[in-house]
């Protein structure tokens, strides 16, 4: 059982960049959680299993984070994760929040494991019981939310160290109204033997976007890409 | 509104445990920016009541958002303070103007009572600079426990002709608060002071 020490939440309004104000402002936000690295100040070889212990956490911040964006989970649009590990750690320590941070967001956001089956599909491997899904997926309906990877950024660093997350659209990575970043700092953390545990979300695209590339309404494959 | 924002970041901090040991119950802390353009931006005014009149609003909009992040009854806010960052553009005088006249009595209202001075800080700085609110108890100045500060800091702000605005509200006091001085159940709350 992971020992949370503090947490921290972010949430930003965006009305404008000095271009026209879009009708709704882009909020975004970020929820971080300082915890002991229990791997600090040696080389331990087995950490994996410390995911699973992460497990519970990823799902408390993703709950969190909606909670302080005021928003229901359908209104997300981005996501992404990050971690800063203290100095007396290595940035495996960091990793080890990939599948914890990335997978509980997810499934916070309405992920289930058939979405799995059904990306294995839509990418052409032969998915027994994932047949009728691919089917719809032809379709072009959408067959789940938070298809997507969550891209993430990672780093070892000092108290109140910053880390730019980037953030995607969470049903298509390549969606370029969406691909943008947001910085998060936690003013005194991570110490030496902590890390800085970090999920964030956006409720839309950049506030002026305006490069064109994949529009949200033209995601066809729905493989958590296009 | 008179003031022209461009963002607003709420921000709270929770601590659970510190020195290996729980904080019963934790101590929360929350901070509002908001990202405001200087009207007074590369001239000298010698009139500043359009800012006077932006800190009567920015009390208010900034406090509620500090009790509504924190989740608690006005009533339940503990200690506060603020602070503003001028892009280059402007000069300190503009912080001056936004949170001395006016700010003050908007924000107690949104923290219901205090008696107390709200400690404030103010600096020049670019886009990023970070700057430590003072943090005291609303109703007594003098509560040891409740001396600290929290950083307020956007990421691209400020820049030339803005402002960073900023209003911290907390629940609590320091985590661990063991250096004696006047005692939360010892405030009259009346001279702002005790």
């Amino acid at each position: 059982m992971i020992e949370i020490r503090r947490t921290f939440t972010h949430v930003e309004d965006i009305f404008h960049e000095f271009g026209p104000p879009p009708t709704t402002p882009l909020r975004r936000g970020a929820a971080a959680a300082v915890i002991t690295n229990v791997f600090a100040g040696r080389y331990v070889e087995d950490i994996a299993p410390f995911m699973e212990e992460l497990k519970p956490l990823g799902l408390e911040l993703a709950r969190r984070l909606l909670a302080a964006l005021e928003r229901p989970a359908g209104a997300i649009q981005g996501y992404g994760k990050a971690a800063v590990v203290g100095a007396a750690g290595e940035l495996e320590h960091g990793a080890l929040w990939h599948a914890p941070g990335g997978y509980g967001m997810r499934e916070v956001l309405g992920w289930t494991e058939g979405d799995a089956a059904l990306g294995a599909a839509a990418a052409g491997a032969t998915v027994a019981g994932a047949a009728a899904a691919a089917a719809d997926s032809a379709a072009g309906a959408q067959p789940g939310n938070a298809l997507a990877i969550v891209s993430s950024t990672k780093k070892v660093g000092g108290p109140g160290t910053a880390i730019d997350v980037p953030l995607t659209h969470l049903n298509a990575s390549y969606v370029r109204s969406h691909l943008d970043a947001i910085e998060v700092r936690v003013p005194g953390a991570p110490a030496a033997d902590e890390v800085v545990y970090i999920l964030v979300m956006s409720c839309g695209p950049r506030v002026h976007e305006r490069l064109g590339g994949l529009r949200v309404e033209q995601i066809e494959r729905w493989d958590g890409q296009k | 509104m008179i003031a022209a924002i461009r963002k607003l970041v709420v921000q709270v901090d929770e601590t659970r445990r510190d020195m290996g040991r729980p904080v019963e119950p934790p101590t929360r802390r929350a901070v509002a920016m908001a990202v405001i353009a200087n009207p007074f931006a590369g001239q000298y005014a010698e009139n500043l009541d359009t800012l006077i009149s932006i800190g009567e609003e920015l009390g208010q909009l900034l406090g509620a958002k500090c009790v509504a992040a924190l989740g608690i009854s006005p009533e339940a806010a503990h200690s506060y303070g603020k602070a503003a960052i001028v892009g280059e553009g402007g000069e300190l005088e503009h912080a001056a103007a936004i949170l001395h006249p006016k700010m003050g009595a908007t924000l107690r209202r949104e923290v219901s009572k205090g008696a107390a001075l709200v400690p404030s800080a103010k600096k020049m700085g670019g886009l990023g600079t970070a700057i430590d609110v003072p943090l005291g108890h609303k109703d007594a100045a003098f509560v040891r426990s409740h001396f600290d500060a929290i950083e307020a800091r956007v990421a691209d702000a400020p820049r030339r002709d803005e402002i960073v605005v900023a209003i911290a509200v907390t629940d609590s006091g320091r985590p661990h608060p063991r250096v004696g001085g006047l005692q939360v159940h010892e405030i009259q709350g009346k001279d702002g002071l005790r």
